[in-house]
């Protein structure tokens, strides 16, 4: 080896790692450290004598030793912070636990309920017929002539296949996603925001809405020490934010959302967190889902006011992730979109204030999560800048185009007196309407239990209430090197099969507790399943008093 | 002032694409087209993309009736599909959330596709095993490879990374590196010797790198883009002994491996390093892709490929892992094409005769075109092209006259870019410069895909050829 080439085997890519800079505090764990006790889906445990890397020395043939290119000391250190509550170790030993239970292990439960992850159709909702009818359609056009099919889902789907590529689905698409879907969804926005302007160029079709979340935070990453960029983060997240901001090594600066307030923003909150912040880092976005996620708290008009007035002011970019916005369950909540509000402060603030919102056709009443659909609208944004995204975007290609092509229909759905109309419009309600009623039963089975406290679930697919763990079962989390609430949620899942991710996985205030928990599955299961998890709290806190 | 103006340098750094001036052409000129504005054609030729369906292939049948099948299950109750694609549609439903394409996936895949992807990894390279656990399905296999670079590009280290790729070399792949904070060192194919990688170029650059960066990887494409060489086993060995002599990680990109033409065949860099045994098959680190987007499926906008990890550390594994989470999963759609691309209809199933004919027609198309090219290209002045063993493109040299050269710098462009906005506005043919891929300074290049219709490819040699004659005529 020559002598003049740098090999970084050691440990001096850790330590440049801090980004914080000027010795100010780093980000807050937000994540549950990586549970020794739990072993992860992708076991090493099943090693087979096929995987033939194993970290052990070997002796290549001029009896030097030989270690691995690609170490945990030589690999790219960000990488190490990455961690989603959502996928990981509980996940992880859920699937263990359906492996075992298919192969005849007796356990105290049936079946493991997936109640982590915010999939619609794993938990039973069923897709929007015209949808499918469509998306079946260009994929296999030789249906059209099938009489099965309405007219309108067939001239549907020809006007999409006209757009695509040699008329096929399986054509790349341009990178900032097919033409014609990006003026429909420019005229869905414009309608949904009462009439605001929305020019097709803004609009970036992505993978699933985090495809847009990500690169804009690449985008927008830089500097060093303490000009290191700070992205401004609710507390508690969705924590793709937190795994991409600790991937790009941005510092995260966290706000607390008040939950003795049904979790609203606080201004005075991004206030404080701001200040601090800006002696450690150059903050330069502000991160806000609504409605919320895990916390499903659905904004106020006034609220998303002052936020617009407070990144106007501070110089922020905001990045408004409103996913759920067709899903608003309670009385008096309404959802406003940042645009529309934006637009509606008037040219002060609309024509200086830089946001990117983004959509996702994951949930609201499609819940198609397996197509990767999104897109983004960025406003007020720099040509300079426009290119560069452009070019970022180029190196995935472009987002799949299925999944564009049902962002099409969602933002276009069956109109009255089309053929599809009642079918479109009866599921759609059925399935909001569900939810809602899910959403109000979850908050009150919960609310009955002593020691879970659950603020009403406003809007989106989740409940996020506030457990009391006992302190003896505190210490015991801690002596095994847990957080108290993984602790907690691994224990049901292992007597319930229930599982669900630690309010730890997404960010609490010190010395508090939750757990998320899905309102998806149907009424009759999720009613067994909140007993279930009443149960168990009972138990459990009578175990450790 | 823009809160944006100041924005990551490694998105900065990333070079600006060639491609972008003439798409941005090209759009004018399908717009005039629409408007009734004459022109010397009546519609563009686009072969700047690998993408056979914008190209005017048809994708298979059976593919399509599955996905169909499986996006509105209705179509299984009656008889209208061949029994076996309902069947595989039933079967590719039972792996679903809740039976249904439009739910989340597990984070490598689903587990059933993955096996049955590993079994034919296995089947491919002649019953080498392969185990599911370390394959990850992904939106494409550039995706995978972004994600795998991102593991392996440091760019927090006093040292750049540095990662050897072929001087001619499809955009994403070097956009990626830059965009990671890496930065490619470019070793350069032999284009007298039809393309060959000689491991003595991989010698000189990595030598070229010493001091200015910290090599860590070996990017290979085989077959190759836009170059299309099939690499030999042997050359194949000396890339294994030179990346374990080298501590290199080797990436190999094989999404070609579905389109050979000659008498080479393909065989993949897992099975060479397996059969070139200890203490190489034990130790050498290595990453292969593959895609649904190539091939007889040419399913690029479905968005499925997959990486498949040998002998990694199981702790880098392991983060590796975390970091696929983060994007949930592999669109479904994609998923399922893979699963149809490595397990087509078998002799004796009912869909197997139309898959074969489809299959055999896009071969002989391809055998028939690659011949067509090199005939028409090689018999004009100022063009060459070597043979094109395998991959999806034609890159043949133009050898640019004095005077065309110095037009092109006149008004701020590549030579070759110059060339082919030209070949655009005039003959309405859209190929991609040499330029945007790297190549040895003072040689021109185009690239075109190939994987279109026969009569599709006739009218654009056609084209071509008239345009290159008066091309050269002018500028001589």
């Amino acid at each position: 080896m020559s002598g003049s080439r740098m090999r970084l085997l050691s440990h001096r890519n850790v330590g440049l790692l801090l980004l914080s800079g000027g010795g100010g505090p780093s980000a807050r764990p937000l994540t549950s450290p990586p549970v020794c006790s739990s072993s992860p889906a992708r076991a090493l445990s099943s090693l087979s004598a096929t995987r033939r890397g194993l970290p052990k020395e070997k002796m290549s043939e001029n009896g030097m030793s030989r270690a691995k290119v690609l170490t945990i000391d030589t690999m790219n250190p960000t990488v190490k912070k990455v961690e989603y509550a959502v996928r990981g170790p509980i996940v992880q030993r859920a699937v263990e636990l359906e492996r075992e239970l298919s192969e005849g292990m007796k356990k105290p439960f049936a079946e493991v309920i997936k109640a982590n992850i915010g999939d619609a159709h794993a938990m039973g909702q069923q897709p929007i017929t015209f949808f499918r009818q469509v998306l079946a359609l260009c994929s296999y056009p030789e249906l059209l002539s099938d009489s099965i099919f309405p007219e309108d889902a067939k001239n549907r789907a020809c006007r999409i296949l006209n757009s695509c590529g040699g008329n096929s689905l399986g054509a790349y698409s341009a990178s900032q996603g097919i033409e014609s879907v990006r003026q429909d969804v420019a005229r869905y926005i414009e309608r949904r925001d009462g009439g605001v302007p929305c020019d097709p160029d803004n609009i970036y079709l992505t993978t699933g809405a985090s495809d847009g979340i990500v690169t804009m935070l690449k985008l927008l990453v830089c500097g060093e020490g303490a000009g290191r960029t700070g992205v401004m983060i609710s507390i508690p997240q969705y924590p793709l934010y937190s795994a991409a901001l600790a991937e790009l090594g941005a510092v995260q600066i966290n706000y607390y959302l008040n939950e003795e307030k049904c979790w609203s923003l606080d201004i005075s909150e991004l206030q404080r967190a701001l200040n601090e912040a800006r002696r450690y880092c150059n903050p330069r976005a502000l991160c806000i889902i609504n409605p919320g996620n895990p916390t499903g708290q659905v904004q106020s008009r006034q609220c998303i006011e002052d936020v617009i007035r407070f990144a106007a002011k501070e110089r922020l970019f905001l990045m408004a992730d409103e996913v759920y916005q067709d899903n608003v369950y309670a009385e008096g909540c309404q959802f406003h979109s940042f645009k529309k509000v934006l637009f509606e402060m008037g040219p002060e603030y609309s024509e200086s204030v830089e946001l990117a919102s983004f959509h996702s056709t994951s949930k609201c009443y499609m819940g198609e999560c397996g197509f990767r659909g999104g897109y983004m609208e960025i406003i007020n944004m720099d040509d300079e800048v426009k290119a560069q995204l452009t070019k970022l975007l180029s190196v995935r290609l472009c987002p799949p185009v299925p999944g564009q092509a049902l962002m099409d229909l969602v933002v276009n759905p069956p109109q009255p007196g089309e053929p599809s109309y009642e079918r479109f419009i009866s599921e759609r309600t059925a399935t909001l309407s569900a939810l809602a009623e899910k959403a109000k039963l979850t908050e009150q089975v919960l609310n009955t239990v002593e020691g879970i406290r659950c603020n009403p679930v406003q809007g989106a697919m989740y409940s996020f209430p506030r457990i009391t763990i006992p302190e003896k079962a505190i210490k015991e989390a801690t002596d095994v090197g847990q957080q108290p609430d993984m602790f907690y949620c691994m224990k049901m899942l292992e007597e319930t099969g229930i599982c669900l991710v630690p309010g730890s996985g997404f960010g609490q205030k010190d010395g508090t507790y939750h757990f998320r928990m899905t309102i998806l599955p149907p009424k009759d299961k999720l009613k067994i399943l909140l007993n279930k998890v009443q149960e168990f709290h009972q138990k459990f806190t009578q175990q450790y008093s | 002032m823009s809160v944006l103006q100041e924005i990551s340098s490694n998105v900065k750094n990333m070079k600006q694409l060639e491609y972008s001036a003439l798409a941005r052409r090209l759009k004018q000129i399908k717009e005039d087209l629409r408007q009734g504005v004459r022109k010397p054609f009546k519609e563009v030729i686009d072969v700047s993309w690998g993408d056979p369906h914008r190209g005017g292939m048809k994708p298979l049948t059976f593919v399509r009736q599955v996905l169909a099948a499986c996006l509105y299950p209705q179509l299984l109750i009656d008889n209208k599909l061949p029994v076996d694609v309902r069947r595989r549609a039933q079967k590719l439903l039972d792996g679903c959330a809740g039976r249904s394409v439009g739910s989340y996936s597990a984070t490598g895949g689903i587990p059933e596709i993955l096996q049955r992807v590993s079994e034919f990894i296995s089947r491919r390279d002649g019953g080498v095993p392969s185990d599911p656990e370390n394959i990850f399905i992904c939106c494409g296999s550039q995706w995978a490879l972004t994600r795998i670079l991102n593991v392996l590009v440091n760019a927090e280290a006093a040292f750049t990374t540095g990662v050897l790729a072929p001087a001619s070399c499809h955009r994403t792949t070097t956009l990626s590196i830059e965009g990671l904070g890496g930065v490619v060192i470019p070793y350069y194919l032999s284009e007298e010797q039809g393309w060959e990688l000689q491991v003595e170029e991989l010698q000189r650059a990595l030598e070229s790198a010493e001091g200015a960066c910290n090599p860590i990887a070996l990017y290979v494409i085989n077959p190759g883009n836009p170059a299309g060489h099939v690499q030999s086993r042997r050359s194949m060995q000396e890339v294994i002994r030179f990346a374990s002599e080298k501590r290199l990680f080797l990436l190999a990109d094989e999404v070609y491996q579905g389109c050979i033409y000659g008498e080479k065949e393909f065989v993949s860099y897992k099975r060479v390093l397996a059969e070139m045994g200890p203490p190489l098959s034990d130790t050498v680190e290595l990453a292969s892709f593959h895609s649904a987007s190539k091939g007889f499926m040419g399913e690029c906008g479905l968005r499925g490929g997959y990486v498949e990890l040998v002998n990694l550390d199981p702790a880098v594994q392991k983060y590796i892992y975390n970091l696929f989470t983060t994007d949930s999963c592999a669109p479904l759609l994609g998923q399922i094409a893979l699963d149809l691309m490595t397990n087509p209809p078998l002799p004796g199933d009912p869909s197997y005769f139309q898959f074969d004919q489809e299959t055999q027609h896009i071969k002989s198309t391809v055998v028939k075109n690659v011949k067509k090219v090199c005939e028409a290209v090689n018999g004009l002045q100022g063009f060459s092209c070597q043979g094109v063993e395998g991959g999806a493109f034609a890159f043949p040299r133009i050898h640019l006259p004095a005077k065309a050269i110095q037009k092109a710098k006149d008004v701020g462009m590549q030579p070759d870019t110059f060339y082919c906005l030209k070949l655009l506005e005039e003959a309405g043919v859209l190929a991609s410069p040499g330029s945007e891929f790297g190549q040895k300074e003072g040689t021109f290049h185009i690239r075109f895909c190939i994987l279109i219709p026969h009569d599709v490819l006739e009218e654009l040699l056609r084209r071509l050829t008239h345009f290159h004659s008066q091309f050269m005529k002018d500028f001589s």
